[in-house]
């Protein structure tokens, strides 16, 4: 292969390095105004009354919105349609969007937010997930499980107190994992421009502009058809730009009402306020084990602190327990999940959408096993691998699967069967491993098409242009798209124009989240870049007088395998083609096989390939301040095969940048009336590394192409984040004896783990109890090495076992 | 004294040097550089992450200084000289955007022109830097997609060729270890 697997320039990079991509607010159109946001100051309140007259006559205002302007409800996930572009009644968060301003200079607008008169009636604000299991008298939200708590899930596969039973050692830990938020760079941005036709359109740094079309047609009742979505190039997602947003539907409307394009751009404190970050997650995990660390039966609970609305967080519940059995074999595992409605910024989707919280917990409470076994941490991971193509006992399917490599790889570069352990008082290290999906196995809403759609169109001159619905937030996907139809169409990649990210242009593609893109954009656009080819194959075959199998698509140039001499340029087999058959195009698309898993609940979890990471993190803890400091960190990702190797560094050393920042300083904190207010809504003050806290990172790329993946690629996008915080932890016990179950963990933390084990103590900091939740009875599955068929043991008492839930 | 309110509709002209050329623009007296470069001037490579001199994504050079142009009031430019990531190129690349492509020191894109104005600062008052002096000139400036790596990399790579070497990156910077 010439392009596949060879370093490239990213299509996008002479225009990131010269600043002439234009971002949503580097756009403007004549007669734009600018649009500001009324936030509410309250965390649970009752509208009264909004009187917006004094705003209305302030010169240069255009129109004010407010929640009675747009009544219909939206959400990302169709069983929490529970927010409102403006709060009609009730808010429900410090930072719920309340009215809106178009007016014709910034200036103007913020003054006029300021004219905005609201009454509320303050209701009790519920500040913790704790809170919210007790207090059911006024529920935040009118729908949920049971009062506060949003989404009560229980699964048992198997039965694990049986594994229980006959295991030789079963421990039972405590761990919470800190809120924190995405951080992109950029701040959300949309601008939307309506035609006196009746044409909408939206221009917006959003990673999922097809969820963002459906939204704006629910809500504005129009016609999908008149609204056309432009996803710009994001400065930053990370999960943060994934749902649909306040802003985007007031633009949207403000545009309808006055003629005018409205643009709206946050500013970076309601960028906080957006939110949909990681969530607050107390855990609870019971592990049993044999003499050898082989695990028997696991049982698995989290209660999830959701926030003020529901966003991805019926899906993030599912999947802080979806992946536990993906890394090493479980015989038996039970998994009971809880996510609360607080009067809070919404938690949502960031990089690992759920599983970095479970898999802290899972991986530090596997070195505690190890340390109480006597095994290394490396080999009782080693030992224990689920097998390759497999199916686990809640019905993954695995397909490659090279943590064995990863593991393997960073052992011997960081020297570690010689430091572990043996490293001088204060300086550690320490391992962990993880997993990840390439793609969530079933779309947001149920349906039966594919998930990724390309278009290709072939010029006469040589050139290709790619449409695809995918959205580039920075990870590379358009040029991932080049890449593929470049390699098959034997094309260079700058002959490859690639039109991305917009309703009317482009066929669907679900969006950048999942780390599904790479996987399967890029099935698609092989699938139409394969179809081309034949098309100008059979053309240019027949004009060289040639069987088609003995042509080579190569270096721009059709031509015969056996005598290079003999054939023709690309632009000239396009013409040979037209000639013959008419305009060259073609279309892709892809959807994922379908899961074994038949259960409900079955749905979130499944994908056509898990990546695998290992990760050895050096520290070093200084005894006196508790500070930690990580110089170095070894990491080995198992990409199946890397389409661009430089992208997948970029994502890998990026995952690690993220997960350090998680595992020592980053936290989503809140203070004051009732522990609800934003503790730092800035980039100041929300700490988050800089160049002089990064580490040094030292990676592996291991490469064990799997059978789903276009050329055999899986993620490189979530999965590296993940062993990064237990890792760190780990060595921090390795370096000083202490057990922070918790992250980030902070100077002060450290200090009191320090103090506790002086004392004589346990040298522990983390959370020592997990409430009582009313949890329903678990949906009982058979496992496959029970002879299981993947459905849910009938339960008289409920109904519905056995359809998968219709989420991703 | 009480403070007078500015009248918000006031306007200021001035000149000022912006990118080697003189320009006259008229703005919003309270304007900061940032918002009259990207506003009044439709220079929006240069971009902004919080507007409070937090992030290091505004960076310009005012009179040959990398300084945060969103704490610049655009009155305080009068007669000065304001350089933006739209002079780094001409008909080539700079070599620094040359090895923030080649090597992902640009993922999304967005910190970048502050990065390669802070950068090509460093590299004009120290041509062969040493990489913690690197880091200590980059601390300012944030990015979430690169942990830093690749853009210390890409700084190092570019000053070596500014310095007349012939270098390349490494294999295993752009291809991992194996």
């Amino acid at each position: 292969m010439r392009i596949v697997g060879t370093a490239q320039r990213k299509v996008d990079a002479v225009a990131k390095v010269t600043g002439t991509t234009r971002f949503a607010d580097d756009l403007a159109l004549p007669r734009m105004l600018c649009c500001k946001m009324l936030r509410s100051p309250h965390p649970h309140a009752t509208i009264v009354r909004i009187d917006v007259s004094r705003a209305m006559a302030l010169e240069g205002v255009v129109a004010v919105l407010t929640g009675a302007d747009m009544p219909i409800p939206f959400g990302i996930l169709p069983v929490s349609q529970d927010e409102h572009a403006l709060a009609p009644d009730r808010v429900r968060f410090i930072g719920d969007p309340v009215a809106a301003i178009a007016a014709t200079t910034e200036e103007i607008a913020t003054a006029a937010v300021d004219l905005i008169d609201v009454a509320y009636e303050l209701l009790p604000p519920i500040a913790s997930a704790e809170a919210a299991i007790a207090d059911s008298d006024q529920p935040i939200h009118d729908y949920g499980d049971r009062g506060n708590l949003h989404k009560l899930v229980s699964l048992e596969f198997g039965d694990v107190e049986e594994g229980f039973a006959t295991a030789d050692r079963v421990r039972e830990d405590l761990f919470f994992y800190e809120g924190s938020t995405h951080l992109p760079m950029e701040q959300h941005a949309a601008l939307a421009d309506w035609s006196p036709g009746g044409k909408l359109t939206l221009w917006s740094s959003t990673q999922t502009p097809h969820y963002v079309h459906r939204a704006l047609a629910k809500v504005l009742e129009l016609p999908p058809s008149r609204i056309r979505v432009i996803a710009t190039p994001n400065g930053g997602g990370f999960g943060g730009k994934s749902d649909p947003f306040s802003h985007e539907i007031v633009v949207a409307k403000l545009a309808m009402i006055t003629g005018r394009p409205v643009k709206c751009t946050l500013t970076r404190e309601e960028v906080f306020y957006c939110h949909r970050g990681r969530h607050p997650t107390l855990m609870w995990a019971r592990t049993g084990v044999t003499k050898d660390g082989h695990i028997l039966a696991m049982h698995f609970r989290t209660l999830l602190d959701g926030g003020g609305y529901g966003s991805y967080g019926v899906a993030t519940t599912y999947y802080t327990g979806a992946l536990q059995t993906v890394t090493y074999h479980v015989d038996r595992y039970k998994f009971e999940g809880a996510r609360a409605f607080t009067n809070k910024p919404p938690c949502g989707p960031k990089r690992g959408h759920g599983t970095p919280q479970p898999r802290f917990a899972l991986e530090v409470q596997l070195d505690k096993l190890a340390h109480d076994l006597g095994i290394d941490p490396a080999d009782i991971r080693v030992r224990h691998l689920a097998p390759a193509e497999s199916v686990t006992a809640n019905y993954l399917r695995i397909g490659s699967m090279g943590l064995g490599a990863c593991i393997e790889k960073i052992v011997t570069a960081a020297d570690w069967k010689s430091r572990y352990g043996k490293l001088p008082q204060g300086q550690g290290i320490g391992l962990a491993c993880s997993s990840y999906l390439s793609g969530a196995g079933l779309p947001i809403y149920w349906n039966n098409m594919p998930h990724s759609g390309v278009q290709l169109k072939c010029d006469r001159g040589g050139g290709v242009t790619v449409f695809c619905g995918s959205t580039d937030i920075g990870q590379g996907s358009d040029s991932i798209l080049a890449y593929i139809v470049a390699e098959v169409l034997g094309t260079a990649v700058d002959d490859i124009t690639v039109v991305t990210a917009d309703t009317d242009l482009t066929p669907v593609d679900l969006g950048s989240y999942s780390s599904r893109v790479t996987l399967m954009s890029g099935n698609a656009a092989l699938q139409a870049a394969e179809r081309a080819r034949a098309i100008v194959a059979g053309a240019a075959a027949a004009q060289l007088d040639l069987p088609v199998d003995r042509l080579v698509f190569a270096e721009g140039r059709v031509f015969d395998a056996q005598d290079p001499e003999r054939g023709m340029a690309f632009g000239e087999a396009v013409q040979a083609a037209e000639a013959a058959g008419g305009t060259v195009g073609t279309v892709g698309s892809y959807t994922p096989p379908r899961s074994p898993g038949r259960y409900r609940g079955a749905g979130v979890g499944p994908s056509p390939a898990y990546s695998y990471s290992a990760a050895i993190a050096e520290v070093e803890v200084d005894p006196d301040s508790g500070i930690v400091t990580v110089p170095k960190i070894w990491i080995a990702h198992d990409i199946g095969r890397s389409i661009n190797p430089a992208t997948v560094m970029g994502q890998v050393e990026g995952g690690v940048y993220m997960g350090l920042g998680e595992a020592l300083m980053e936290e989503m904190a809140y203070r004051g009336n009732r522990n609800v207010v934003h503790k730092f809504p800035s980039m100041l003050e929300y700490k988050s590394p800089t160049t002089l806290e990064m580490c040094d990172v030292v990676t592996f790329l291991i490469e064990d192409p799997d059978p789903n993946g276009p050329f055999g690629a899986k993620e490189a996008g979530q999965g590296p984040l993940l062993p990064v915080m237990p890792a760190v932890a780990n060595a921090v016990f390795d370096a000083v004896g202490v057990r922070i179950d918790e992250v980030p963990i902070t100077p002060e933390k450290v200090l009191r783990a320090l103090k506790d084990k002086a004392r004589g103590k346990e040298g522990r900091f983390g959370p020592s109890r997990f409430p009582d939740i009313p949890w329903p009875e678990p949906t009982r599955v058979p496992t496959p090495r029970e002879g299981g068929d993947g459905r849910a043991l009938p339960s008289a008492a409920r109904a519905g076992a056995g359809h998968p839930e219709r989420q991703h | 004294m009480k403070p007078t309110k500015p009248n918000r509709t006031d306007k200021a002209h001035l000149a000022l040097e912006v990118n080697g050329e003189r320009v006259d623009v008229v703005f919003a007296a309270h304007k900061t550089l940032l918002e009259v470069l990207r506003e009044d001037l439709g220079l929006t490579g240069t971009k902004h992450g919080c507007e409070l001199g937090e992030c290091g994504t505004c960076t310009v050079w005012l009179d040959d200084q990398p300084v945060l142009s969103c704490l610049v009031l655009g009155l305080a430019c009068r007669g000065r000289r304001v350089r933006t990531v739209e002079a780094m190129a001409g008909a080539e690349l700079h070599p620094l955007q040359q090895t923030f492509a080649d090597l992902g020191a640009a993922q999304c894109g967005y910190c970048t022109p502050g990065f390669l104005l802070t950068a090509e600062a460093l590299l004009r008052d120290h041509p062969n830097p040493t990489r913690a002096e690197i880091k200590q000139a980059l601390a300012g400036n944030l990015c979430r997609c690169t942990g830093y790596l690749k853009i210390y990399e890409a700084v190092e790579l570019a000053a070596a060729r500014l310095r007349g070497d012939t270098a390349e990156p490494a294999h295993e910077t752009l291809y991992g270890r194996r």
